[in-house]
């Protein structure tokens, strides 16, 4: 179990930190901005749903499980490129 | 330890798959058998007794079995938790009374703005992934102040953030004993002050006994019941409506025959109007409390210790962030089911309740109508048929308009299998998973209060030199003193109580999240600024609080006081991040312990071992 280099210990949490900005955005987006338009979007229709309603109701809840999966998958993989995960 | 092999043990952690796919079948092998005993003619009241107690039963038998006299078990479960089941125990402890009774009531009645707690209380777990959880399980303690207390120097801001956890969490559990007993004076015919007393024994013989590792497995075994139980009645429902069973797909199909009846029926504002004032215009201001509510809602979510502790169970960071992940998907399970129940129930009451003569209502009308939760008011003596007709004047004209209906929030889940013209025992069911629902999250709210006062206040700050034996003691005594008085409070009926759970997010976001966070992310911040950014945060919200709700104080801008968080979170921020910059950087100990916590591997290092501890 190495300790890191202070370099590589600066390009880790550069990684990681571009990751949470990365996941923050989205968080944003699907938290926020889509529904500043809700009232646009509601014109839409689909299967019965105006658009506007379906991304509060469920659109963006989709849109937070997957990205948290990829997220854990994502860091996962920085951790291991670095040799920072732990062991299994 | 001798009871290691009941739960806890390796043997245990493997099989965790059967058991609790055991467990799932026999719960559904229970509700066939008391199905076949209503056909049979075994009454209704017999039904509501053998859910309640059966169900209550198992979990504190799960209680007892995880019966532990270790520190790491008792506080974090032995660190052993796997992420799938951590994030079912999550789930249960998240969803309380509130989420699975009465959020699809609170769609039902205000449609798309009602969203905003959809919304709040699901994203908020990404801001528990990407910036909290991970790192806080690297730390490795065994409460959120003890990690107050190593980064910033000590007892000062571990007592401070005491006093936010306590603040936050106490409304909160009052909150859920209170739908225990609700729910128990109702299934099982007992006084509302007795049911709070009998839900509180459901409550203690879970948590008491094996602290963090028996209410993790109490909380799996909850989720379990409180999902199905929530599924069934509007799968059935929507196979019913729509020929389909999937809710969750087919509630569109209904969505566009309410707005094709809305016009007629003098709805001004629609179900899915987004933004709308009373008239149905787009208006500002109501458009500002939706994000503002959705702002404090994920924010606190993020700071609330009853949640950030369950990821300080997992093996791993690794699986801290994972569970976060699953605990995410079982929460969207009930949060993305709750509108269709709103819709299906309101397309019920377009198309067989309004417009109908009142001799020809519908049975549910009638029966939730007489525990005062519907009402019908038309005639001019409704009001001493119908409690909610109370001031309702009705025209008298022997048929049902929309403005002379009403519906309690409540009463949207608990009716729907009467209205999808199911037999009791699907309502015993629903009973059986509200009653899972408020118990799990009471359980991890008063674990977080009595672990707080236990471990932070009594071992941390008091007694630094107590034996294990008597901290596991002092914390039990703590359980039930808590639990007694939050029950106290309850059976007062306090009239404020659902506004104040909202509140303990806002509380909690403006106390705890921006210390936690800038602790992980913001090397300078020191000592004196997150302990002053705490205050603040927590002043301005609680002062915005309590002036508009009880001294008649105007809004700021307009902003509703259950989003204090929008004034109480920037605060903070400012003042840690202004006063941080006044006084010196932390020491280079300090910066080395951030370092460690941010790296999954390795040891952490404590800046100062006596800030915390690591036994």
């Amino acid at each position: 179990m190495s300790e890191l280099t202070p370099e590589k210990a600066k390009a880790y949490w550069a990684r990681t930190s571009g990751l949470m900005w990365t996941m923050l955005a989205i968080w944003f987006f699907f938290s926020f901005v889509v529904h500043f338009f809700a009232p646009q979007l509601n014109n839409i229709r689909i299967l019965g749903f105006p658009l506007g309603f379906y991304m509060a109701a469920q659109g963006s809840l989709i849109a937070f499980v997957v990205s948290l999966f990829w997220f854990a998958s994502k860091q996962n993989a920085i951790d291991e490129e670095f040799g920072v995960a732990e062991d299994e | 330890m001798a009871n290691n092999t009941q739960t806890g043990g390796k043997s245990f952690i493997d099989n965790l798959g059967k058991i609790y796919g055991i467990y799932t079948g026999g719960f559904a092998a229970f509700v066939i058998v008391l199905a076949i005993l209503e056909q049979m003619g075994v009454p209704n009241r017999i039904i509501g007794y053998l859910f309640v107690f059966m169900t209550v039963g198992v979990y504190a038998l799960i209680g007892v079995l995880s019966r532990t006299a270790e520190m790491g078990e008792y506080y974090v479960a032995g660190r052993k938790v796997p992420a799938f089941y951590n994030g079912m125990a999550t789930g249960s402890d998240w969803m309380s009374a509130a989420s699975f009774i009465a959020m699809a009531g609170t769609l039902y009645l205000s449609g798309y703005d009602g969203l905003a707690f959809v919304l709040g209380w699901t994203g908020g777990y990404l801001l528990v992934s990407i910036l909290l959880a991970p790192y806080l399980r690297k730390f490795g303690q065994y409460t959120v102040p003890d990690f107050l207390g190593a980064r910033y120097g000590g007892n000062v801001a571990r007592f401070v953030g005491v006093i936010v956890l306590i603040s936050a969490s106490f409304a909160y559990v009052t909150a859920q004993i209170f739908g225990v007993g609700i729910i128990a004076s109702r299934f099982l015919g007992i006084s509302f002050e007795v049911a709070v007393f009998v839900g509180l024994a459901g409550i203690l013989v879970c948590s008491m006994l094996g602290g963090m590792r028996a209410v993790t497995w109490t909380q799996v075994a909850q989720y379990i019941i409180l999902i199905i139980a929530y599924l069934i009645p509007v799968v059935i429902m929507s196979a019913k409506v729509t020929g389909v069973p999937i809710p969750q797909l087919m509630y569109g199909q209904a969505l566009e025959k309410i707005q094709a009846l809305e016009p007629a029926l003098g709805v001004v504002k629609g179900h899915t109007a987004a933004f709308a004032d009373a008239k149905g215009n787009m208006n500002f201001t109501d458009g500002m409390n939706f994000f503002a509510l959705i702002l404090c809602l994920m924010v606190g979510t993020a700071a609330l210790p009853h949640i950030l502790m369950r990821y300080f169970t997992t093996p791993s960071v690794r699986d801290a962030r994972k569970s976060v992940a699953w605990s995410l998907l079982f929460i969207f399970l009930l949060y993305f089911t709750a509108p269709s129940y709103a819709v299906f129930a309101k397309l019920e009451v377009y198309q067989n309740v309004i417009g109908q003569q009142i001799t020809a209502l519908p049975n549910w009308v009638q029966s939730w109508g007489a525990i005062g939760l519907v009402g019908a008011c038309d005639a001019a003596d409704a009001a001493s048929k119908f409690a909610l007709c109370a001031g309702v004047k009705g025209n008298a004209d022997g048929i049902l308009q929309l403005s002379e209906f009403r519906i309690a929030a409540d009463a949207i889940v608990l009716a729907t299998p009467e209205i999808a013209g199911l037999p009791y025992v699907i309502a015993g069911l629903v009973a059986a998973g509200g009653l899972a629902a408020a118990l799990s999250t009471a359980d991890g709210l008063l674990l977080a209060i009595a672990n707080a006062l236990s471990h932070d206040v009594y071992y941390r700050m008091i007694d630094p030199h107590a034996a294990t034996k008597k901290r596991l003691i002092i914390s039990r005594v703590l359980l039930i003193v808590v639990a007694i008085i939050a029950a106290y409070v309850a059976s007062t009926k306090p009239s404020h109580i659902l506004a104040m759970v909202a509140w303990a997010f806002s509380i909690a976001a403006s106390g705890l999240f921006p210390a936690l966070v800038m602790g992980i992310w913001w090397k300078r911040t020191s000592n004196m600024g997150a302990i002053l950014g705490m205050i603040a945060g927590y002043g301005v919200c609680v002062y915005y609080l309590v002036m508009t709700q009880f001294y008649g104080m105007p809004l700021w801008f307009g902003v509703k006081n259950i989003s204090c968080g929008l004034f109480g979170i920037p605060a903070a921020f400012i003042v840690t991040y202004v006063v941080s910059l006044m006084t010196p950087a932390p020491a280079k100990e300090m910066q080395d312990f951030i370092d460690s916590i941010r790296v999954p591997r390795g040891d952490v290092k404590l800046a100062n071992a006596e800030d915390a501890i690591s036994h």
